[in-house]
C-alpha cells in the first residue's frame, strides 16, 4: 500500500517536472490563456473554438500531429511568465498562442520571440506590437486593438451624427479605444470620459450624458462593464434619448443573453458575425455549436481562425515549424487559409488587413443576435503599420 | 522546540538553496530556476510582512502598496534610459547601483509617511487605513499614462545592470536574488532577537505596560513599519527585474492578501514559516493544476481553486501555527 | 444645471443606500461576533444567483426574490456549521485567510455550476421605465425601490435591535460577550441566526443588484472592499453608522464622478483632466476614510467595548 502511494506521488512529480515525455514527436503548441474571474469566457472560447480546429481534422493541424497545452494565467503577468518559461523550456513550444489581455502580452510575447519562437495572439494586440516593436514572429489574427473602434467611427459616420459622447474605462485598451473612433470620426466630439475599471454603478455618468444632450453615444466597456451599463442606460430611458453605436466586445452574444430585449436596435462593428456567408463560417458555427452546444461568440471565431492559419502554414511546410522558421513564416504570412470572416490578410506589420461590418441587435426565436446591415470598411488595416519597419 | 533541529533545517534549507540551480540543471529542467527566483524575491516580503504581522501584532492590509514603489522605482527609470528622457531633470538609468538602493530609500519615505499617519489607529481600523494607503497607490499607478496606466510597462533594455553580474543571466539573476534575501532573513533574525525585538513583543503582547515604563510604542512601531516597508520595496525592485515588466497589478489589494495568506499559512511570528508558507502557496498556485492533471482530474485540473480552497480552509483549522507548527512542533 | 446637481445627490443616496444593504449584514456579523468574513460577497451572488436563476425558471420577480431568501439562508448555515462556527475563538488572521479561501471555493463552484458566462436578469415591467421626482428629476423607478428597500432595511434592524429580545441580546453581545454567556443565552445558536441573518441582507441586496448590474462570478468582491470602508467609517457594530457610512461613500463617490472632471478641466486641457480625474475619483473615498480615520480613529459611532 504505501508502496503504491509512493510511486503514485513519483508519477506526478515526475510528470510535473518532466512533462509528458510519451508525446515527444507533436507539434507543441502552448496556450496561455484566462480562464478563471469575471473575463473567463473569453479564454473559455478562444480555447474551445482552436480546439474545435483540431478535432474536426481528428487531432492535427494542417496534417501535422498537435499537443496543445492549455494554462490559465489568472490574468496575473507574474504567473503568465512563469507559465511560458515553463513551456518555451520544459515542453520545447514552438508556437505560443492563447494570450487575452494586454496586460499579459507584454510579458510572454518578447520571452517567446527572444527564444526564438512564433508568437501568434488570437485576441490582445496592443499598439507597441503593431509599430516600432513589430517582429517578424509575430502575428496578431484577431485586429489591432485600435481597428474594433476605428470601425465603429466609420459606421457612425455612415449614420450622420454630428457629435458624439465618448466613454470608456480608465486603461490602455480604453484609452486606445477613444483614439481609434476619433481617429475616423468626423463630427465633434463633446466630452470624453474615463471611467473606473470594473466599476458596478454608471448613474452619475448616465445623469452626465442626458445633461449634455448628444447626438450619440460610443462606449467601449467590455464584459460585465458593458452590461451593468447596458441595464442601466436602459433603465434610464436613455436608450431612446441618445442613441448608441458600439464596437463589438460591447454587444458580443453573452452580453446581449444577459441584458435582453434592451439591447434591440443598437448598431455595433464588428469583423466577423454569425451571418457572414462563407462556406468556412457555415462550417464553423455548425461544428461549434454541435460540439458544445452553445452559440460561438467573437472570441471563438478568433481562436478558430488562429488554429486554421496555423494549420495552413503547417500544411505548407510539411509540420516543420522552428526547424524551417523561413519557411513558416513565409507561409503564415501568406495566410492561405478560408477565414470565416471573409477575405483576409496581413499587413506589412503582421496585423490584418480585413472588412468591416456593420451590425445590428436583432430578436429572433426568442434569441438576441446580431444581423449584419452592410459592410463598413473593406480591406482595413491599422495606424501603425508605418511605425513598423518590416 | 528543538533548538539544534531548527537550526540544522536553516542551514539544510540554504546549502539546498544554493545548490538548487545545479540542480535543476541536472535534471535538465532549468527553467524551474525562475519559478525559485519568484519564490525567493516573494518570501523577502512575506518575511518583511511578518516583521509587522506576527511580531508586532500590526495586521497590514496595505503591504503590496511598497512591493509597487520599489517596482515602479526600477521601471521608470528604465523607462527614462530607454526613451533617453529626463523625469524632472534626472536622466533614467538601468545601472543596479542607483535603481536598487532609490528603491529602497523610496519605499522607507513611503513607509514613513504610511506609518506616521496609520499607527494612529489601532486593530481592524488599522487594517483598513493600510489598506486605503494601499488602494489609493494602486489608483495613482492606473492613473501614471506615460507609464502605461493600467497596463503597465516592459523594461525593453533588459534587467538592472550592475558590474561584475549579468542579471540578464537566469543563474546569475537567482545567486543576486537569494543573497538579498539570506541578508535580510539574517537581519531580521538580529533584529528579532535583539533588544528591539524584545520591545516589539512586548507592544504586540500588552501595549499599555511598555508607555508607563517610558518606551513610546509609537516610535518602535514606526521603526519596524519602515524596516518592513524597506523589505517589500527591495522585494518589489527585485520583481519588477524579474519579470522584466511593472503593472499596478503588483499593489493590488488581493496581491496584499496573498502577503497575509503565505504569513498566516507559513506561521507568523517565525521567519522560517512566511517563507515555508511562500513556498507552498506558489508552488500549490503553479503545480496544483498539472498535479490534478496528471492525476486525471482533468475538469478539476481547470478548476484547481476547487480544491486549493478546502486545502487552505484544512490547515486554517487544523494547523494552528501554519506549516511551522507542522514540522517544527508546537510553537518556539 | 441644478437639476443636474439635484439629480447626482439622487444617485449618491441611492449608490449610499446600495452598498447600506450589503453592509448592513457585515456589520453585523463583524459587529457582535467579531468575525471578518470576506466571504460576504460571495452571500451577495448567491443572492444574484439564486435570484436570476428562479426568476428564469418561474417568470416571476416576486417569487424569486422571495425564494432567493431561503436559498442563501441555507448556503450560510452551511457555511457557519462548517467553517465560520470553529473560527469564533481564533483572531481576525485566521479568518481572513478562511475566508478567503471559501471565496476562492464559492467562485470556482459557481463557475463549474452555471458557466462562466453572466446570467440574464431584468427589471420587471411593473418597476421598469421612470417617474418624476419634484417635478424636476425624472429618475428610474428601480432605483428608487432600491431606495425604498433600504430604508425598509434599515427600519427592520432599528425595531429589532431597539425593541426585541434578540436585539436585547445582540447589543450586550456586542459591547460584552461574557455577559450574554452568562445570562444562559445559548451562544451557539445565536451565532449561527445572526449570521444567517447577516447573510440574508447580503443576499438581498444580491438579489435586488442583479437587474441592475452583471450577473457573474465575483460580482461581490468588488463591493466588499467598499463595504469595509462604510462600515469603517461608519464605526464597526453599529448600523447608523453603516448607514451613515454608507450614503457618506455612496454620494462622495458619484459626486467624485460627476464634478471632478468638471473642475480639473478649468486647469488643464480635456486629455489630460479626464484621465487624470478618473484616477482621482476612485482614490476619493480612501482618502475619505483616511482623514476620518487619522481624526477619529475608531470612525465616526464607535461601539463602546466592554471587555
Amino acid at each position: 500500500m504505501k508502496q503504491k502511494k509512493f510511486s503514485l506521488i513519483a508519477g506526478v512529480v515526475l510528470s510535473v517536472i518532466g512533462g509528458a515525455a510519451a508525446l515527444a514527436d507533436d507539434l507543441k503548441i502552448g496556450m496561455i490563456t484566462t480562464l478563471s474571474g469575471s473575463a473567463g469566457y473569453l479564454g473559455q472560447d478562444v480555447r474551445d473554438g482552436f480546439l474545435l480546429a483540431i478535432q474536426e481534422e481528428g487531432g492535427t493541424l494542417g496534417g501535422t500531429d498537435v499537443d496543445v497545452l492549455i494554462e490559465d494565467d489568472g490574468r496575473k503577468p507574474e504567473n503568465g511568465r512563469a507559465i511560458a518559461e515553463r513551456f518555451l523550456e520544459r515542453d520545447g513550444v514552438e508556437i505560443m498562442t492563447g494570450i487575452i489581455f494586454s496586460n499579459i502580452s507584454p510579458v510572454v510575447a518578447p520571452l517567446t520571440l527572444r527564444a526564438g519562437r512564433f508568437y501568434v495572439t488570437p485576441n490582445s494586440a496592443p499598439s507597441q506590437f503593431a509599430g516600432k516593436k513589430c517582429h517578424e514572429n509575430y502575428f496578431a489574427v484577431a485586429w489591432q486593438n485600435d481597428s474594433l473602434h476605428e470601425s465603429a467611427g466609420l459606421y457612425a459616420n455612415s449614420m450622420d451624427y454630428e457629435n458624439a459622447y465618448i466613454l470608456a474605462p480608465n486603461y490602455q485598451a480604453g484609452k486606445d479605444a477613444l483614439a481609434g473612433f476619433k481617429r475616423y470620426f468626423k463630427g465633434e466630439i463633446v466630452a470624453e470620459v474615463y471611467t473606473q475599471l470594473g466599476q458596478t454603478d454608471y448613474a452619475a455618468e448616465i445623469a452626465k450624458i442626458r445633461a449634455a444632450k448628444p447626438a450619440m453615444l460610443f462606449h467601449f466597456l467590455p464584459g460585465g462593464m458593458g452590461i451593468n451599463f447596458a441595464k442601466q442606460y436602459d433603465q434610464a430611458g436613455m436608450n431612446d434619448e441618445v442613441p448608441l453605436v458600439v464596437a463589438a466586445p460591447s454587444a458580443d452574444i453573452n452580453i446581449l443573453r444577459a441584458v435582453g430585449a434592451s439591447m434591440v436596435g443598437i448598431p455595433n462593428s464588428s469583423h466577423w458575425n454569425h451571418d457572414l456567408e462563407n462556406a468556412a463560417n457555415t462550417a464553423f458555427i455548425a461544428g461549434f455549436e454541435a460540439e458544445y452546444g452553445r452559440s460561438p461568440t467573437v472570441y471563438a471565431s478568433q481562436g478558430y481562425d488562429t488554429a486554421k492559419l496555423i494549420a495552413s502554414a503547417l500544411a505548407a511546410t510539411g509540420g516543420k515549424v522552428t526547424a524551417d522558421m523561413d519557411g513558416f513564416r513565409a507561409a503564415m504570412k501568406a495566410a492561405d487559409f478560408d477565414s470565416v470572416r471573409g477575405p483576409f490578410k496581413f499587413n506589412k506589420n503582421n496585423h490584418p488587413i480585413q472588412n468591416w461590418y456593420g451590425r445590428v441587435v436583432v430578436e429572433r426565436d426568442g434569441q438576441f443576435v446580431n444581423q449584419i446591415t452592410g459592410t463598413i470598411v473593406e480591406n482595413h488595416g491599422d495606424a501603425y503599420a508605418d511605425e513598423c519597419s518590416m | 522546540m528543538n533548538y539544534t533541529h531548527y537550526s540544522r533545517f536553516l542551514i539544510g534549507s540554504c546549502i539546498a538553496l544554493i545548490l538548487l540551480p545545479w540542480l535543476f540543471q541536472a535534471m535538465g529542467s532549468s527553467y524551474l530556476i525562475s519559478t525559485a527566483t519568484r519564490l525567493v524575491i516573494f518570501a523577502i516580503a512575506a518575511v518583511s510582512l511578518d516583521l509587522l504581522i506576527g511580531y508586532t501584532g500590526l495586521v497590514s492590509f496595505g503591504h503590496a502598496a511598497f512591493l509597487g514603489v520599489g517596482a515602479y522605482t526600477v521601471g521608470i527609470l528604465s523607462f527614462h534610459a530607454y526613451e533617453e528622457t529626463t523625469l524632472m531633470g534626472f536622466s533614467g538609468t538601468l545601472s543596479g547601483l542607483i535603481a536598487i538602493p532609490l528603491a529602497i530609500v523610496l519605499s522607507a519615505l513611503v513607509a514613513l509617511i504610511i506609518g506616521s499617519l496609520s499607527l494612529r489607529t489601532k486593530g481592524v481600523y488599522f487594517i483598513m487605513i493600510t489598506l486605503s494607503f494601499g488602494q489609493m497607490l494602486f489608483f495613482l499607478f492606473v492613473s501614471l499614462e506615460k507609464y502605461g496606466g493600467d497596463d503597465g510597462m516592459m523594461m525593453f533594455d533588459g534587467r538592472n545592470t550592475l558590474p561584475g553580474l549579468n542579471l540578464n543571466d537566469r543563474i546569475e539573476f537567482y545567486y543576486f536574488c537569494l543573497a538579498w534575501f539570506i541578508l535580510f532573513f539574517w537581519f531580521c533574525t538580529r533584529l528579532v532577537r535583539s533588544k528591539f525585538g524584545r520591545t516589539l513583543a512586548a507592544i504586540r503582547q500588552n501595549e499599555d505596560r511598555l508607555s508607563s515604563i517610558g518606551i513610546s510604542d509609537y516610535w518602535s512601531k514606526l521603526q519596524i513599519f519602515v524596516i518592513a516597508g524597506v523589505g517589500a520595496g527591495l522585494a518589489g525592485a527585485l520583481s519588477a527585474n524579474h519579470t522584466e515588466f511593472v503593472s499596478p497589478d503588483i499593489t493590488h489589494w488581493t496581491r496584499s492578501g496573498d502577503l497575509m495568506i503565505v504569513v498566516i499559512l507559513g506561521g507568523m511570528g517565525t521567519l522560517i514559516g512566511p517563507v515555508l508558507g511562500t513556498f507552498l502557496f506558489l508552488l500549490l498556485e503553479e503545480f496544483l493544476p498539472l498535479i490534478l492533471h496528471s492525476l486525471g482530474f482533468d475538469l478539476l485540473s481547470e478548476h484547481w481553486r476547487f480544491v486549493f480552497g478546502p486545502i487552505l480552509i484544512l490547515i486554517v483549522l487544523y494547523a494552528k501555527f501554519g506549516l511551522y507548527g507542522l514540522i517544527f512542533g508546537r510553537m518556539r | 444645471m441644478t437639476q443636474l446637481y439635484l439629480e447626482q445627490l439622487l444617485n449618491g443616496i441611492q449608490l449610499g443606500m446600495f452598498l447600506f444593504l450589503v453592509s448592513a449584514g457585515l456589520t453585523l456579523v463583524f459587529g457582535f461576533m467579531n468575525v471578518i468574513n470576506l466571504a460576504h460577497g460571495s452571500l451577495f451572488m448567491i443572492g444574484a444567483y439564486a435570484m436570476a436563476l428562479i426568476s428564469g425558471m418561474t417568470g416571476s420577480f416576486l417569487l424569486a426574490l422571495i425564494l432567493s431568501l431561503p436559498v442563501v439562508a441555507l448556503s450560510a448555515w452551511v457555511i457557519e456549521v462548517v467553517i465560520i462556527s470553529r473560527l469564533y475563538t481564533r483572531d481576525h488572521l485566521d479568518q481572513v485567510l478562511a475566508t478567503f479561501a471559501l471565496i476562492l471555493f464559492i467562485n470556482e463552484g459557481t463557475t463549474i455550476l452555471f458557466g462562466r458566462t453572466p446570467l440574464f436578469l431584468d427589471v420587471p415591467p411593473l418597476l421598469s421605465g421612470s417617474v418624476s421626482l419634484f417635478g424636476v428629476v425624472s429618475y428610474p423607478l428601480y432605483r428608487i425601490t432600491i431606495i425604498g428597500a433600504g430604508l425598509a432595511v434599515a427600519l427592520i434592524l432599528w425595531i429589532i435591535i431597539a425593541k426585541t429580545r434578540l436585539g436585547m441580546q445582540i447589543r450586550a453581545g456586542t459591547t460584552n460577550r461574557e455577559t450574554v454567556e452568562q445570562l444562559g443565552v445559548n451562544i451557539t445558536r445565536l451565532n449561527t441566526m445572526i449570521f444567517v441573518a447577516g447573510a440574508m441582507f447580503a443576499g438581498f441586496a444580491g438579489a435586488l443588484a442583479g437587474p441592475l448590474t452583471s450577473v457573474e462570478v465575483g460580482m461581490g468582491e468588488n463591493l466588499l472592499i467598499l463595504c469595509f470602508v462604510c462600515i469603517v467609517i461608519g464605526g464597526i457594530g453599529s448600523i447608523r453608522g453603516a448607514l451613515l457610512g454608507a450614503i457618506t461613500i455612496g454620494v462622495v463617490d458619484t459626486m467624485g464622478r460627476a464634478f471632478v472632471p468638471d473642475i480639473l478641466v478649468k486647469f488643464l486641457n480635456p486629455a489630460a483632466a479626464s484621465g487624470i480625474s478618473a484616477g482621482l475619483s476612485s482614490m476619493l473615498i480612501y482618502l475619505l476614510m483616511i482623514v476620518v480615520l487619522v481624526v477619529r480613529p475608531t470612525g465616526l459611532f464607535p461601539v463602546a467595548r466592554g471587555s
